[in-house]
């Protein structure tokens, strides 16, 4: 019984993911779950999994927050349009320069919180007012519209559309098939992880367990991409966030350095006192944040194919509901890109499902709030009654 | 005999592993001064905190009885309704308002929602004046000094109404011409028939006001010395707190050959990190050998840590000087990892605050000081790190299921030891023990004793920072004695009495 329930303690949050999901399938009379909509969930959250894998590294070390990633987001958006439209730079200068411009942020914002001590909330909160000003003035010097584009095709082909694309009528056979491999990789590790574990002779799950797990794992897997394949294709920026999914998970679980983040934010004195360089760490955090919202500007103004004034508005609170929901905490020192994930994931199953029942704007923003408001008293609950035992 | 005001029967207070008060008793007269003496840890500060409610009601056995009453006391309000106040050691006032806001704080007066600033400054010029303060109630703490702000923490008592006023440690951050300031005000406050609980380590102090002392041993009343029956002498006071039995509370360690000089630190000064000024480390020099174990003894707030600290990278202090010589060459720590890296460990006296991550592993904690040895470039060998965690907690004897477990689970025993795994894992030729057995029961601490006596039959040099007396002679093969941030003496310990240790301290506290 308390195995049952741990189990269900750990997954509640996938549990929950599955049964709002449901619950939107059900309201929209199944539109929820037509392969358009599962494509657009991808394509409009991409930018949040971006995001919240950077403020994931920075909320480890003790709960700190970057509050001006999104209108850093606009900034770069609008440096980028300036170049690849009004000075007709290539393509790749372009995209070099914004890295460059977000290594240089990230550097000073690193400083000035890890050296300097500032608290990561003011230094951000800076950010947050200059950059929306500064991405909203270049962008109406250069523009009567207050919105740059035409953005180069070769841009957009990097960060938006579609791999193999076929047409929408068209079941997309190499898109399915990438799933199943995808799928057997899943199923594979498992059964290693837990062979491994048992040769050595350490704890390891029942092969019940293994084999209900792979099969949820690769069935949830395979829907996904038969769905995709009706859609016209993998989108491109699902590649993306595939892939800093699974870098950081690896930094996070792995790597020595990705343990020292859950140490700082566990207690930042015993870990310095452990020969780690804090402060590294610290400013490898923000600067990791700036990298990663340069990555998400490229994706924000490809899906826009503009860059906009308003684009990137409250994206870094988007970014920190999808942590605190995936189970993060608001304190440091816990949470997994695994987890954020699925808090991200909920946050844009609820915004994709309320537009479809079109719920209008207030009543999604009431609802988003209450979402994030029952995670985290969810999360200290669950965590209290830990502790008690 | 003059009327008793307050009486504490048989109280009785566990911790979880620990039995911090075992059927103490205590006794106070009505109109005057009664001291409580006893060595860290025995339990003094545990039997005011049952007094003033901030260990509430039933979370002890025994009676509390008050002005004839018995008293169930839930929160420290409940208390001080009484007229029971408290003055703990640390100052308890915040330096960025004015003494009138400190002193009524929680107490404010006016009406319910509104306060009256006319009447709290008004009332906190009349208790000042009633301490001997000159100072406008409308002055910020932060622009006064120490002893001023005791000061202000004894009319912030008056303004409760306080019966019986217990001071913990009151002179412990005052100098010499302040702390007698605060004792001839409290001789005061008993001629105006004021009673009083003073806890102090500072002998001379308490000879010099208490009517009676109360002497406070492992959580047990020894005995209760009248100062006007007969003439109490220092000497006296230190035979009731330090007089144990020594029944094998300390392995023997036989055979261990010391060698020559591993560490040696000359002249080493160190300053308070926030008050530049402070020097917390005067002029200190030692020497540690190989396969000794070298005592330092001191009370709190000696600099003990802060020395440890200081040579431990530089992880205290500011404008460090003086040389440190490892193995004969001199060397500059300038970080934590130079300090590892260079054999040194520090394993630290609060292992909650700056020892553990809590939330994390054994597997974790064991490893985070030599991350490297269980890399293999930057990424973890998790069945390495599962097998080193594995063998400290068999090695160690650590009390666990698994060494997944969150340290956060374990008693403070069990955490020592896995405080003391991750140093060993670092394997460093000097570990510096720092109160490696505080709060930790008898047989936790017999194990730790066990597991110094390993090390330096290994040939390493352990340097045991402790406050207990009994633990230093028994377990040191050499003892420097440590006060004020000086090094005051330095004996064998096949020499080493406690009384001698203890009259070392009190000779240079008169000196100054």
């Amino acid at each position: 019984m308390s195995k049952y329930n741990d189990l269900l303690k750990k997954n509640a949050m996938l549990i929950i993911l599955v049964l709002v999901y449901i619950f939107f399938i059900v309201m929209t009379g199944g539109s929820m779950f037509s392969p358009m909509n599962f494509s657009a969930l991808i394509t409009q959250n991409a930018y949040v999994f971006v995001l919240a894998t950077g403020m994931l590294m920075c909320m480890l070390t003790g709960g700190n927050i970057d509050l001006s990633c999104g209108s850093f987001v606009c900034f770069l958006g609008s440096i980028g349009g300036v170049m690849m439209v009004v000075k007709g730079w290539g393509t790749g200068v372009s995209i070099f320069l914004m890295l460059l411009v977000g290594i240089i942020y990230g550097a000073i914002l690193g400083f000035l919180v890890a050296y300097v001590n500032i608290p990561p909330w003011i230094a951000t909160l800076a950010g947050f007012l200059a950059f929306r000003g500064l991405g909203t003035a270049i962008l109406s010097s250069n523009s009567s519209t207050g919105s740059i584009s035409p953005i180069p095709e070769s841009f957009l082909r990097l960060f938006a559309g579609k791999l193999f694309e076929t047409s929408i009528v068209e079941f997309n056979v190499i898109c399915f098939v990438v799933g199943v491999i995808a799928a057997a990789i899943v199923v594979f590790l498992n059964f290693r992880n837990r062979a491994n574990k048992l040769k050595k002779g350490y704890e390891a799950d029942s092969q019940t367990a293994v084999i209900v797990k792979s099969a949820l794992s690769a069935a949830a897997i395979l829907l996904f991409t038969y769905k995709l394949a009706w859609s016209g294709g993998i989108p491109v920026v699902l590649v993306w966030v595939v892939v800093i999914v699974l870098i950081y998970n690896f930094i996070t679980s792995k790597t020595a350095l990705g343990r020292y983040f859950y140490t700082i934010g566990g207690n930042k004195e015993a870990t310095r006192l452990s020969g780690v360089d804090t402060r590294k760490i610290m400013f490898f955090a923000y600067l990791n944040m700036a990298i990663l919202t340069a990555v998400t500007s490229y994706i924000v103004v490809s899906r826009f194919q503009a860059a906009n004034s308003t684009a990137g508005t409250n994206y870094e609170m988007d970014a920190i509901a999808g942590c605190v929901v995936g189970g993060v905490s608001a304190y440091g020192g816990s949470g997994t890109v695994f987890g954020m994930v699925v808090g991200a994931t909920l946050i844009g199953v609820i915004n994709l499902g309320m537009s479809l029942m079109g719920v209008n704007e207030d009543w999604q923003k009431i609802v988003k709030g209450l979402v994030l408001l029952g995670a985290v008293v969810f999360d200290i609950i669950a965590n209290k009654k830990n502790a008690v035992k | 005999m003059g009327k008793i005001l307050l009486e504490m029967k048989n109280i009785t207070k566990t911790f979880p592993g620990v039995k911090a008060l075992d059927n103490v008793n205590l006794q106070v007269e009505e109109g005057e001064i009664h001291a409580l003496v006893g060595e860290n840890g025995a339990g003094k500060s545990t039997l005011m905190n049952v007094l003033s409610g901030i260990y509430p009601y039933g979370s002890y056995e025994g009676d509390i009885i008050y002005d004839g009453q018995v008293c169930e006391f839930h929160k420290i309000t409940d208390s001080e309704k009484k007229g029971i106040v408290i003055i703990h050691q640390e100052l308890a006032l915040v330096p960025q308002m004015s003494i009138g806001e400190n002193m009524f704080l929680g107490n404010e007066r006016g009406k319910k929602n509104a306060i009256n600033w006319n009447e709290t400054y008004g009332e906190a010029d009349k208790y000042l004046k009633m301490v001997g303060l000159s100072e406008s109630s409308r002055v910020l703490i932060k622009d006064i000094g120490t002893g001023k702000q005791q000061l202000v923490e004894i009319a912030k008592a008056l303004a409760k109404h306080a019966r019986l006023l217990i001071l913990d440690e009151p002179t412990s951050s005052l100098n010499e011409t302040d702390s007698r300031a605060l004792l001839d005000l409290m001789l005061e406050f008993k001629k105006q028939g004021m009673t009083m609980i003073i806890i102090s380590h500072k002998l001379n102090e308490v000879v010099y006001v208490a009517d009676k002392i109360t002497v406070v041993r492992d959580g047990s009343t020894v005995e209760t010395l009248d100062c006007h029956t007969e003439e109490i002498s220092e000497p006296r006071i230190i035979k009731g707190m330090v007089g144990r039995e020594f029944t094998d509370r300390f392995p023997k360690r036989s055979g261990v050959e010391i060698g020559e000089i591993n560490m040696e630190v000359d002249n080493w000064t160190v300053y308070h990190p926030v008050y530049a000024e402070r020097q917390v480390v005067k002029n200190v020099s030692m020497n540690v050998r190989k396969g000794e174990v070298v005592g330092i003894y001191g009370l709190m707030g000696a600099g003990r840590t802060e020395l440890a600290m200081s040579i431990f990278g530089k992880s205290y202090g500011t404008g460090i000087s003086g040389t440190l010589k490892l193995n004969g060459k001199p060397v500059t720590l300038k970080n934590p990892r130079e300090a590892i890296n260079a054999k040194l460990a520090y394993v630290t006296e609060d292992r909650k605050g700056n020892g553990l991550v809590l939330s994390n592993s054994i597997r974790v904690n064991t490893t985070l000081a030599n991350m490297g040895d269980v890399c293999d470039r930057g990424i973890i060998d998790t069945d390495k790190e599962y097998q080193v965690a594995t063998e400290y907690k068999d090695k160690l004897k650590t009390k666990t299921p698994s060494v997944d477990q969150s340290v956060g689970n374990l008693s403070g025993g069990n955490q020592q030891k896995v405080l003391l795994a991750k140093w060993m894992f670092t394997n460093p030729d000097i570990l510096i023990l720092d109160e490696p057995t505080r709060g930790i029961d008898v047989g936790a601490k017999y194990e730790i004793y066990c597991i110094i006596n390993d090390l330096v039959a290994a040939g390493k040099s352990v340097v045991m920072i402790s406050s207990e007396l009994p633990e230093v002679i028994g377990m040191s093969d050499r003892i420097y004695i440590m006060n004020e941030g000086e090094f005051v003496g330095e004996m064998k310990a096949s020499e080493a009495t406690q009384e001698n240790i203890m009259a070392c301290i009190l000779q240079s506290g008169r000196g100054e």
